[in-house]
C-alpha cells in the first residue's frame, strides 16, 4: 500500500495546459491574497472579526462572498463550454472530451451548490434574523460551522481542478457510468465527498433556520406578521430537512458502490441505476424550489418596497409558498418521463407538475397588483425584480410545456432542456441575488451601490440573458441534445455562435458588476446612508443602524401588525417625535469561536484523503474533527456581555439620525 | 417566443416532423404552447403597462398606498392559473397515454421488429426476422410502424430520432419498448441523448426510410457480405470504441439479444488506460 494513496506526480495534469494554467492563475491569486494579509497585518482582524465570527451577519456576508467567487468560477466554465460548441461543428474543438465532460459537470455542480445555495443561504443569514427582529440565529457556531464545511466542499471541487480530475459524468452523476466500471478516476469522488461534506453543512443550516423561524421571534411577531422573505426562507428550510437527507443518503449509497464494492447501483450483482436517478430526483426537484423560494422572498420585498406600498395578498402568497413547499415533494419523476414508465405514472407526474404553476402564478398576479396603485422607483432593485418577472413567465411555461409527457419525449436532455432550466435560475436566483444584494448592501456596509453601474450590469444581463439562452430553445426544437463535445448538424451551428455572442454580453455584465463594487467603495463617502433606512423599507433590518450593531436591536422591537418598520415610521412622522427612549440593559452575545473553521479544516483533509485513498490520513483528519467538537462542547463561557452603557451609546447615536431624518422630513412635508 | 418556434420549423427537428408519432407529439407540444400563452403574453403585458403607468414620475397614476386586498382578485388570482391547469392537466393525461412510447401504432399493421443495443459508443441494430444486423446506421421501410425493442450492454443512453418522435431510454439489463414510423422515404438524424461518457458525441447514427421494394433489397444485399455476429464478435464489439463508420452483419446468432438482456454477457469494461492509469485520469480508446 501506497503511502500516499493512489496520489503521485501523475495526478497532476501536466499534459494539458488549460486546467494546468487555470489552476496556477487561482493558487497565485490565492497566495497573493494571504501574504498580502499577512504582510499587512490584516491575518488577526480577519481571524478575530470574520473567520471565528458566529454573527449571522458576518457569516452572511461571508456566505455570499463564497457565492460569489464561486459564480466567477462557474462562469468561467460557460465560457469554455460556448466557445467549444461554437468551433466544435465538424471540428474537434479545443477541448477533448475527457475534459469537456468534467468541465460541464463542474459548472453544473459549482454553480447548484456552491454558487446559488450560498447566494441564498448568505441572504437568509443577513436577513432573516433582523427581520424577525432577533439578536442571531438559534445555533450561531452551528451556523458558522455550516458556512464553513461549505466552503470545504467548493476547495475541494477546485482543488481537483489541478489534482486528479472532477467528475465527468454530470452534475447528476447517473451511475453505471459514474461507477467505478465506467468511471474509475477519481473525479466522482471528488464530486461525492465535496457534496457529502457541504451536504451535513447545508443540513444544519436548515435545522437551525426552522427553529430559528419557529422558536426565535421578536415580541408580537407572530407568524402571520413575519415576512413573506421569512415565510419562504422558512418554508425552503423546511425543504432542505425534509430533501437533504434524501441526497446524501443517495450519494453515500453511490460512494459504497465506489468505495466497498456493494451493488446498489451497479450493472453487475442485481444493481438498479433507476433507483439512483429515481432518489435523486426525489432530492433534486424540491430543491430548485429551495433555491426558488428565497428568490420570491426577496422579490416580494423588493417590489412592495419599491412600489411604496404593502404586497399584495399577503394571506395568498403565504398559501401559495407553503403550497409548493408541499407539492414539489410530489412531481420528481418528470425529469425521467423517458425512462419507459407507464402511461398512468407518466399522466399524474405531469398533473401534479403542472399544478405547481398554479403557486407560481399566484405570486406573479399578487406581484403585479402589489404594482398597482404604486408609486414605482426603478432602482435597481426593482429592475432585478422586472427582469425577473418577465424571464421567469417564460421559464416557468417552458417548464409546464416539459411536464407534458409527450413534449418531453421529444425535448427530454435537449438544449430546451438546458434552456429552460437556465431561464428559470438566472432569473429566478441570480437576479434575486443581485436585487438583495444591491438592496441590503447599504444595510451591512452603511453606503449603497453605485447605481449608474448597478443598471449597467441588469441590462447587460439581462440581453445577454435573452442573446445566450434563446438560441439554446431553438437549438433544442431542432433536435440538439445536450453535453455535445462536439457535432456533424450544419443546421445548429448559426445558434451556437449566436449563443457565443450572447456570453460575450454576459461578460460585459461581469465587468459591470466588479466595477460596480470597486467604484462604490472607492465613493463610499458619497453613497454613505446615515438613516440606516436607504429605500423607505417596510420592515425590521430598516429599523436599526447601517451597518447594525452586533446585537442587532439595542432594544428587541414590539411588533404590533404587519409591516412593523412602516408603522413605526408613520407613528413618528404623525406624532413628529421618535418613540421615547428605552430602558437599556446589558446584552448578552454568543462568543467567537473557531469550531466551525478548524472542523472545517479538517474536514477538508479528510475530504481529500478519502478522495486519494490515503487511509491514514482519514483517521487523523477525522479523529482531530471530531476532537475540535468535543473541545467545543467542554467550553465554559459561551457568551460575553455588552454592558448597558454601550448599548445605550450606540442606540443614540442610531436615534440622533433618526432625529434628524424626521427634521428634514418635516420641512419636506412630504407623506411617508 | 412564437418567432422561435416558427425559426425552429424551418429544418431538420421536432416541429419538422415526419412520421405519425412525431406529428402527434409536435401537435400536443404545440398545443400546449397555445393554451399558455393565451395567459402568459396578457400577464405580460400587464406587468409591463403596470411598471410603466405606475412609475414614481407619473403624476396622472393614482397612488394607493394601503391598498393591499380584495377578495375578488384573490379569487381571479386563484382561479385563473387553476383553469388553465386543469385544461392541461386534461392534454396532460390523454397525451401520456395516446403517446406512449410503448403503444403500438395501429394494431392491425404488423411492424418491422429492431432490437437495439447500445454500446460504449455506437448503436447496434438487429433485425431478428432477417437475421441481420448493422451498426451505426438504421434501415427501415417507409410508412410501416416499427417496433424496438432497446436495451443497453453498458451505461444507460437514450434512443432519439428527433424528427420520427419519441425518445426512449436503453438500459442495462432491461428492455424498454417504443413505436415509430417514418411518414416517407428520407434520411432522418438519430443520436443518443444521454450522456454516456468520452465517445457520446459521435453515438449518432442516420435511420433510412426506404421503400418496403427497397428494404426487402437492402435484406437481401446485407445478407450476402460482412461478417457474423456471434458471441466472440460480440465482445468485441463491446470494447469502447469512437466514430465507428457505419457496416453491417451477414448473419446474427439466433437470440442474442436476448442473451444481452439476460446479462449473459459481462457488462462493457469501461476503460482501460489513461494518464497516471485508469483511476487517476482514465481515458477511453480512440
Ligand atoms: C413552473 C415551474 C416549473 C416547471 C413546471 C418545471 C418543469 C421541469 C421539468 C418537467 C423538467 C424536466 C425536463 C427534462 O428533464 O426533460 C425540468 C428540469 C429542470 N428544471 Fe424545471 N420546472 C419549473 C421551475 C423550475 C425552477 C423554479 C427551477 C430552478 C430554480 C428549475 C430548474 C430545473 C432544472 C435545474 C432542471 C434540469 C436538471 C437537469 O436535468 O440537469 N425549474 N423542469
Ligand atoms: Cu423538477
Amino acid at each position: 500500500m501506497h503511502l500516499l494513496g493512489k496520489l503521485s506526480w501523475n495526478a497532476i495534469p501536466w499534459d494539458q495546459p488549460i486546467p494546468l494554467v487555470a489552476g496556477a492563475v487561482v493558487f497565485v491569486a490565492l497566495f497573493a491574497v494571504v501574504a498580502w494579509t499577512i504582510l499587512k497585518g490584516h491575518l488577526p482582524y480577519l481571524w478575530r472579526e470574520w473567520i471565528t465570527s458566529v454573527d449571522h451577519k458576518r457569516i452572511g456576508v461571508m456566505y455570499t462572498l463564497l457565492a460569489l467567487v464561486m459564480l466567477v468560477r462557474g462562469f468561467v466554465d460557460a465560457i469554455m463550454m460556448r466557445s467549444q460548441q461554437a468551433i466544435a461543428f465538424r471540428a474537434p474543438g479545443y477541448l477533448p472530451p475527457e475534459h469537456y465532460n468534467q468541465i460541464f459537470s463542474a459548472h453544473g455542480t459549482i454553480m447548484i451548490f456552491f454558487a446559488a445555495m450560498p447566494l441564498m443561504i448568505g441572504l437568509m443569514n443577513f436577513v432573516v434574523p433582523l427581520q424577525l427582529g432577533v439578536r442571531d440565529v438559534a445555533f450561531p457556531t452551528l451556523n458558522a460551522t455550516s458556512f464553513w464545511l461549505t466552503a470545504t466542499g467548493a476547495l475541494l471541487v477546485n482543488i481537483s481542478l489541478v489534482v486528479g480530475e472532477f467528475d465527468p459524468a454530470g452534475w447528476l452523476p447517473y451511475p453505471p457510468l459514474s461507477e467505478l466500471r465506467y468511471s474509475p478516476g477519481v473525479g466522482v469522488d471528488y464530486y461525492l465527498w465535496a457534496l457529502l461534506i457541504s451536504g451535513v453543512g447545508t443540513l444544519m443550516t436548515g435545522i437551525n433556520f426552522v427553529t430559528t423561524i419557529l422558536k426565535i421571534r421578536a415580541p408580537g411577531m407572530s407568524y402571520l406578521r413575519m415576512t413573506i422573505f421569512c415565510w419562504t426562507a422558512l418554508a425552503a428550510n423546511l425543504m432542505i430537512v425534509a430533501a437533504f437527507p434524501v441526497l446524501t443518503a443517495t450519494l453515500a449509497m453511490l460512494t459504497l458502490d465506489r468505495y466497498l464494492g456493494f451493488h446498489f447501483f451497479t450493472n453487475a450483482a442485481g444493481g438498479n441505476m433507476m433507483m439512483f436517478i429515481n432518489l435523486i430526483w426525489a432530492w433534486g426537484h424540491p430543491e430548485v424550489y429551495i433555491l426558488a423560494l428565497p428568490s420570491f422572498g426577496v422579490f416580494s420585498e423588493v417590489i412592495s418596497t419599491f412600489s411604496g406600498k404593502p404586497l399584495f395578498g399577503y394571506r395568498s402568497m403565504v398559501a401559495a409558498t407553503m403550497f409548493i413547499c408541499l407539492v414539489s415533494f410530489t412531481v420528481w419523476l418528470h425529469h425521467f418521463f423517458t425512462m419507459g414508465a407507464g402511461a398512468d405514472v407518466n399522466g399524474i407526474f405531469g398533473i401534479a407538475t403542472s399544478i405547481i404553476a398554479v403557486g407560481t402564478g399566484v405570486k406573479i398576479y399578487n406581484w403585479l397588483f402589489t404594482m398597482y396603485g404604486g408609486r414605482i422607483r426603478f432602482a435597481t432593485p426593482m429592475l432585478w425584480a422586472m427582469g425577473f418577472l418577465v424571464t421567469f413567465t417564460i421559464g416557468g411555461m417552458t417548464g409546464v410545456l416539459l411536464a407534458v409527457p409527450p413534449a418531453d419525449f421529444q425535448l427530454h436532455n435537449s438544449l430546451f432542456l438546458v434552456a429552460h432550466f437556465h431561464n428559470v435560475l438566472i432569473s429566478g436566483v441570480l437576479f434575486a441575488g443581485f436585487a438583495g444584494i444591491t438592496y441590503w448592501f447599504p444595510k451591512a456596509f452603511g453606503f449603497r451601490l453605485h447605481e449608474g453601474w448597478g443598471k449597467a450590469a441588469f441590462w447587460f444581463s439581462l440581453i445577454g440573458f435573452y442573446v445566450t439562452f434563446m438560441p439554446l430553445y431553438v437549438a433544442g426544437l431542432l433536435g440538439m441534445t445536450r453535453r455535445l463535445q462536439h457535432y456533424e448538424v450544419a443546421a445548429w451551428h448559426p445558434w451556437m455562435l449566436v449563443a457565443a455572442f450572447g456570453i460575450v454580453i454576459m461578460t460585459c455584465a461581469l465587468a459591470c458588476q466588479v466595477t460596480q463594487i470597486v467604484v462604490s467603495i472607492r465613493r463610499r463617502d458619497e453613497l454613505r446612508d446615515e438613516t440606516g433606512d436607504p429605500w423607505d423599507g417596510r420592515s425590521l433590518e430598516w429599523a436599526t443602524a447601517s451597518p447594525p450593531p452586533a446585537f442587532n436591536f439595542a432594544v428587541l422591537p414590539d411588533v404590533r401588525g404587519e409591516e412593523p418598520y412602516q408603522a413605526i415610521k408613520r407613528r413618528a412622522i404623525e406624532t413628529q417625535q421618535l418613540s421615547s427612549e428605552a430602558q437599556y440593559e446589558p446584552i448578552e452575545l454568543p462568543r467567537n469561536s473557531p469550531t466551525g473553521f478548524i472542523a472545517a479544516f479538517f474536514s477538508t483533509i479528510t475530504g481529500f484523503a478519502l478522495i486519494w485513498h490515503i487511509w491514514w490520513m482519514v483517521g487523523l483528519g477525522l479523529a482531530a474533527a471530531y476532537a475540535v467538537f468535543v473541545w467545543f462542547a467542554w467550553r465554559d463561557v459561551e457568551e460575553y456581555e455588552i454592558p448597558a452603557d454601550a448599548v445605550a451609546r450606540a442606540d443614540r447615536d442610531r436615534r440622533r439620525a433618526r432625529a434628524e431624518w424626521l427634521d428634514h422630513h418635516e420641512r419636506a412635508g412630504e407623506p411617508a | 417566443m412564437a418567432l422561435l418556434l416558427s425559426l425552429a420549423g424551418c429544418s431538420g427537428g421536432v416541429l419538422d416532423p415526419q412520421g405519425p408519432i412525431g406529428a402527434a407529439d409536435a401537435k400536443i407540444l404545440l398545443n400546449a404552447v397555445e393554451i399558455m400563452l393565451a395567459i402568459v403574453i396578457p400577464t405580460l403585458v400587464a406587468v409591463l403597462a403596470f411598471a410603466w403607468w405606475f412609475r414614481a414620475s407619473n403624476t396622472r397614476a393614482r397612488y394607493l398606498p394601503d391598498w393591499a386586498y380584495s377578495g375578488r382578485l384573490e379569487l381571479i388570482v386563484w382561479s385563473i392559473p387553476l383553469l388553465v391547469t386543469l385544461f392541461l392537466a386534461g392534454v396532460i393525461w390523454i397525451g401520456a397515454h395516446d403517446l406512449d412510447p410503448s403503444r403500438p401504432i395501429a394494431p392491425q399493421r404488423k411492424p418491422v421488429e429492431v432490437q437495439v443495443v447500445s454500446l460504449d459508443w455506437k448503436w447496434l441494430f438487429i433485425y431478428p426476422d432477417q437475421g441481420i444486423a448493422s451498426v451505426n446506421q438504421l434501415v427501415v421501410p417507409a410508412d410501416v410502424p416499427v417496433h424496438f425493442s432497446l436495451t443497453s450492454a453498458t451505461v444507460m443512453n437514450m434512443f432519439f430520432v428527433p424528427q420520427l418522435g419519441s425518445m426512449i431510454a436503453t438500459m442495462y439489463g432491461m428492455v424498454t419498448q417504443l413505436y415509430l414510423e417514418a411518414g416517407h422515404v428520407g434520411d432522418f438524424y438519430g443520436e443518443s441523448a444521454q450522456l454516456s461518457g468520452d465517445g457520446f458525441s459521435d453515438m449518432h447514427f442516420t435511420l433510412r426510410a426506404v421503400s418496403v421494394d427497397a428494404f426487402a433489397q437492402w435484406v437481401a444485399a446485407t445478407r450476402q457480405a460482412g461478417p457474423a455476429l456471434d458471441r466472440a464478435g460480440y465482445i468485441a464489439l463491446s470494447q469502447e470504441s469512437r466514430h465507428v463508420r457505419p457496416f453491417t452483419y451477414r448473419a446474427v446468432e439466433p437470440a442474442l439479444f436476448r442473451a444481452v438482456v439476460d446479462r449473459e454477457f459481462p457488462a462493457g469494461p469501461g476503460p482501460t488506460g489513461g494518464t497516471g492509469g485508469p483511476s487517476v485520469h482514465p481515458a477511453g480508446a480512440r
